[in-house]
């Protein structure tokens, strides 16, 4: 497939578009819903990808690299993005990086973990707290428009941008019985 | 390391030093525009101080104002965007405690331009002076060889420190270097102005022209 062409899928559409945009570093906290994701990148040369220990890690570095001139972006799930507020209202939005985040979302629409459906609230109003750009993703035809959009109006802003991959997109995460 | 089998074996044996003092060594040895990420607290202010020169100060610092224990994760960033400029995270005890996963992922990388300096009080200083859990025994040399950084070593004394920092330049890394230091007030206070210190970084990194 030509990389400059999105594949059918939600994954194969990110990449691709991450690819366009120059958005080389992936960090990331593994994540079951990101795993077609993470594994298309570590497959693919254009990709320097790792695992940190740490979301807030993963924010450090992608903001690091962006300002020695490498694009990168954190992909997580909801209950990593809590630990996330003081390094994005003390770093990202402060000092004016544009953080590319994208997170798994669980909580909603069949949760089976009381402590994820909780947590998972928490994380739009601390985004809105922030004013932090914001994309809920849902439907796989508008999945690329709000990507490629939102990555360069990210850039040309200096602001960071959460993307939020429902269960409506990816499938989500099915009760484990 | 066989060239570092001659620093202290632990915390207690190496030397307590001054953290503006040997901070100012440290600048002394950057000739290449090496990047610095300074840290929270008295950490960040003596590097800003240390940092002043009569034709201005130097630009190839990051100074965090906040996003405590991110000095690591920020130098391993600008790192791997610029792999053929050293980079330094400067870091002080109590924040690297809070960010110890990221010495395992700095040796997961195995990132050759970086180096990691700790300057080691056993306090929170700038809080009050509370004890931390490394004046009560927490090694961070030790830790930082636990998590697989080889390259990991107290400083004996001021010389060594010279020494040592002089190897990280030249050789590949990563580096960890622990410092003892004492608990003196730092020489200045960082400006507060992110958008300012975010620009003057990039611009002193070739990124912003």
């Amino acid at each position: 497939m030509d990389s400059e062409t999105p594949g059918s899928s939600w994954h194969e559409i990110t990449r691709a578009v991450l690819k366009r945009h120059d958005v080389r570093l992936v960090t990331y906290v593994p994540d079951n819903v990101l795993r077609p994701l993470i594994e298309g990148i570590h497959a693919d040369p254009f990709f320097t990808a790792f695992a940190v220990t740490r979301e807030e890690e993963g924010v450090g570095i992608i903001n690091g690299a962006w300002m020695g001139g490498t694009r990168g972006i954190l992909l997580m799930q909801t209950s990593g993005f809590a630990t996330l507020p003081n390094v994005l209202a003390s770093l990202s939005v402060p000092f004016q990086i544009p953080t590319l985040m994208m997170v798994s979302e669980r909580g909603t629409l069949g949760e089976f973990n009381i402590g994820q459906s909780l947590v998972a609230r928490t994380m739009r109003p601390v985004l809105d707290a922030l004013a932090i750009e914001t994309h809920t993703m849902t439907r796989l035809d508008e999945a690329e428009f709000i990507l490629d959009r939102s990555i360069t109006q990210a850039i040309a802003t200096a602001a960071p941008v959460c993307f939020i991959l429902s269960p409506l997109l990816t499938g989500g995460k099915a009760f484990a019985k | 390391m066989a060239q570092l089998a001659n620093h202290p074996a632990s915390r207690e044996q190496a030397k307590v030093m001054n953290r503006y003092d040997i901070t100012q060594r440290m600048i002394g040895l950057l000739k290449h525009d090496e990047a610095v990420i300074g840290g929270i607290g008295y950490t960040n202010f003596d590097l800003w101080a240390a940092s002043a020169t009569p034709a201005g100060r130097r630009t190839q610092n990051f100074y965090m104002l906040g996003s405590m224990g991110l000095a690591v994760p920020i130098a391993l960033g600008v790192a791997l965007a610029q792999p053929h400029r050293k980079v330094i995270a400067l870091e002080g005890d109590g924040s690297i405690l809070m960010q110890l996963g990221s010495l395992a992922t700095v040796a997961e990388r195995g990132q050759k331009n970086l180096a990691i300096v700790i300057m080691d009080n056993g306090a929170y200083q700038i809080t009050g002076g509370q004890p931390t859990h490394t004046q009560a025994g927490a090694d961070i040399v030790a830790i930082a060889r636990g998590a697989g950084l080889a390259q990991s070593a107290w400083a004996a004394d001021e010389a060594a420190f010279e020494e040592l920092i002089a190897l990280a330049l030249k050789e590949d890394g990563p580096w960890l270097i622990g410092c003892r230091i004492d608990n003196q007030k730092p020489v200045d206070t960082t400006e507060r102005d992110p958008s300012r210190i975010r620009d003057q970084f990039m611009r002193g990194l070739g990124t912003r022209k």
